[in-house]
């Protein structure tokens, strides 16, 4: 059995069904735990997915979120279904309840996973190192393993023919559980669509030339419904949210395409986008290094090339 | 307060990784080696918080002899106490296991550390640390606050889409993002003086079975060469790159 932990708010987060996807992909029998006060809702819609059983956890010490009341709650459920694999989005509480988790039970943990194979030996799940510079391909090698997946790089699990069954599952938690626990949320200043969720991402570096041309950008991602994206120096100047920045230290994404204008390539930045199923750069200097990882470069102005581009994709959808 | 930050000696981003020949390793002859960019941040942050309400910043490391680098770099930066343990952990679980029995000995009321490491990119190890100690976490932290005398702590962690409040209880484990702060220059006092500056090591507890085993270390897939549009004026460029984008890749 493979247990699958769900996310979400009000709805199943995009990466859950990923990850059941992926789960499912295995080619053995997965159940899914679903935590907090939404626990039920997200059951629901999960029981839909081709699972075969839904677990929930609720009460008043996951009514906000607290990662050691999760992994206590993960914990139980790892025990109920008898898993011998938790997957888990690699997301910002799924790699830390994943983390936390590891340690309870003593458990290897392949951490942001890409892709999924098997070999004599097993499963090997294959991971990026080195800000994307090498892959590790890792086994699990403890009785019970965990792995994190990185938004975007498994398919969706499609809605089945019958629903699962849903259960609530009781838990003890213990005192503590709820320390280091959420008080309130300041939404971000990000665009409409989710950065990690989006299909196309539209992004603009320093060749932007200032905050005041960033239009050109956001009609681009408004003419192909595409999300926002920044390098970190348009972020440390300012000139855009840090939620809309992409590497090492914003988001790590992989969209089906990834646009990158006037960003000039480096380490730090292709460790968050590199993953991308294809990639797209407009830069004026041919030698920019975001060439190389390209599979379409324009080598121009962002100022001339990225206007026609938008009225291009507006006469295409009319 | 007594204050451990874990800090981990990493090859600098920029640098080129080359794989040995058996998979097994990076060849790190030849390297340029880092005090990890992240733990650089939790660093800052504990000397900050020193200056606010005393104590002292003690930096503890997991590594060969070389890591002793990155720990004269973090004393350079103002840390009064450096312990290395000496071990190779097969994996994070024993990385953490070690920091952790360790970290006890000390019985620190903040445990700071990085976000991740820019090697292995696990951000694993101090929620492992946290876990083993029995302690409250933070992970991705961008501001944090304490009050030493009521042991209670704030901070506001990076999630998708927003900024996550949170409340716990000293002593905890608290993992630095970017935004924390701004890491300070070493001084050149401060350089020589962490010359000087005794290690304490100790030899590694790796008391505990490694969960993951590596297969091999494999270089990104080579990327097919791309097409490139050049000396086409800049509007014709755009309008043939998004008929590319929908006729030839079918992305649009
Ligand atoms: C620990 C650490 C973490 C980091 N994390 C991140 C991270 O998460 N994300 C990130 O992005 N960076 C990160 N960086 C910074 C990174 O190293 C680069 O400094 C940054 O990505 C550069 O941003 P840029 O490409 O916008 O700017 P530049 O490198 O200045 O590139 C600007 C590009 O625009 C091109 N250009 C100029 N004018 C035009 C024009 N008119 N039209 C088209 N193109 C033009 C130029 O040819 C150039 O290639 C990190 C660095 C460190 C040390
Ligand atoms: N060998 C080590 N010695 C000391 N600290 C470490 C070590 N490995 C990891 N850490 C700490 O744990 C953080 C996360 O590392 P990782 O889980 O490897 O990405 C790092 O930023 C360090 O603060």
């Amino acid at each position: 059995m493979h247990l699958v932990v769900l996310e979400g708010e009000d709805r199943l987060r995009k990466i859950s069904y990923e990850v059941i996807g992926a789960a499912l992909a295995l080619g053995e029998d997965v159940a899914a735990v679903a935590v907090g006060k939404d626990a039920g809702k997200l059951a629901a819609e999960a029981s839909q997915l081709g699972v075969s059983q839904v677990l929930t956890v609720d009460g008043p010490e996951v009514t906000s979120y607290a990662p050691r009341a999760w992994v206590r709650a993960v914990q139980a459920a790892v025990t109920a279904t008898g898993a011998t694999l938790v997957l888990l989005g690699a997301t910002s509480q799924g790699k830390e309840v994943a983390a936390r988790l590891a340690g309870r039970l003593k458990a290897g943990l392949a951490a942001d996973v890409t892709a999924i194979s098997k070999d004599d030996g097993g499963w090997v799940y294959r991971r990026p190192v080195y800000a994307g510079k090498a892959f590790a391909e890792v086994r699990l090698t403890s009785p019970v393993g965990i792995a994190t997946l990185r938004p975007n790089a498994f398919s969706a699990a499609k809605p089945a023919a019958s629903a699962a069954s849903i259960e609530a599952l009781a838990v003890s938690f213990e005192p503590g559980d709820t320390d280091g626990h959420s008080t309130g949320y300041e939404v971000g200043a990000g665009g409409q669509v989710e950065l990690t969720e989006a299909e196309i991402i539209v992004s603009g570096g320093r060749g932007l030339k200032g905050p005041e041309n960033f239009h050109l950008i956001e009609e681009l991602a408004k003419e192909l419904g595409a999300a926002v994206g920044a390098s970190r120096a348009v972020v440390d100047a300012g000139w855009r949210p840090h939620a809309e920045q992409v590497g090492q230290t914003g988001k790590t994404v992989s969209p089906a395409l990834y646009i990158a204008c006037g960003i000039s390539g480096a380490v730090q930045h292709m460790a968050g986008m590199s993953s991308s199923k294809l990639i797209v750069a407009i830069n004026k200097d041919p030698e920019a290094p975001i060439f190389q990882a390209a599979d379409y470069g324009v080598v121009g102005d962002a100022s001339e090339v990225l206007p026609a581009m938008t009225e291009a994709v507006r006469q295409l959808r009319a | 307060m007594q204050i451990l930050v874990l800090v981990k000696q990493v090859p600098d981003t920029a640098t080129r990784i080359k794989i040995d020949a058996d998979g097994k390793d990076i060849q790190r002859d030849g390297l340029t080696w880092v005090l990890n960019p992240y733990d650089e941040y939790a660093v800052e942050e504990a000397l900050l918080l020193k200056e606010l309400h005393g104590g002292t910043v003690t930096v503890l490391t997991l590594g060969p002899a070389k890591a002793d680098e990155a720990l004269r770099s973090a004393l350079a930066m103002g840390a009064d106490e450096a312990v290395r343990v000496d071990g190779q952990p097969a994996d994070a679980l024993q990385a953490g296991w070690a920091l952790a029995q360790a970290a006890k000995a000390l019985a620190p009321d903040l445990i700071l550390c990085g976000k991740q490491a820019v090697d292995d990119d696990q951000a694993e190890v101090g929620v492992l640390v946290a876990e083993f100690l029995n302690l409250p976490q933070v992970t991705v932290a961008v501001s944090l606050s304490v009050d030493p005398a009521a042991h209670s702590g704030q901070a506001k962690r990076e999630v998708e889409g927003g900024v996550q409040q949170i409340a716990f209880s000293l002593p905890a484990v608290v993992t630095a993002q970017k935004g924390l702060n701004e890491p300070r220059y070493p001084s050149l006092p401060g350089i020589m003086k962490a010359k000087r500056k005794e290690i304490t090591v100790q030899a590694a507890d790796l008391g505990i079975a490694a969960g993951v085993e590596l297969v091999r270390l494999t270089p990104p897939a080579p990327r097919k060469a791309g097409t490139l549009l050049k000396d086409l004026p800049g509007a014709d460029a755009g309008r043939e790159l998004i008929r590319l984008l929908h006729e030839d890749a079918k992305a649009i």
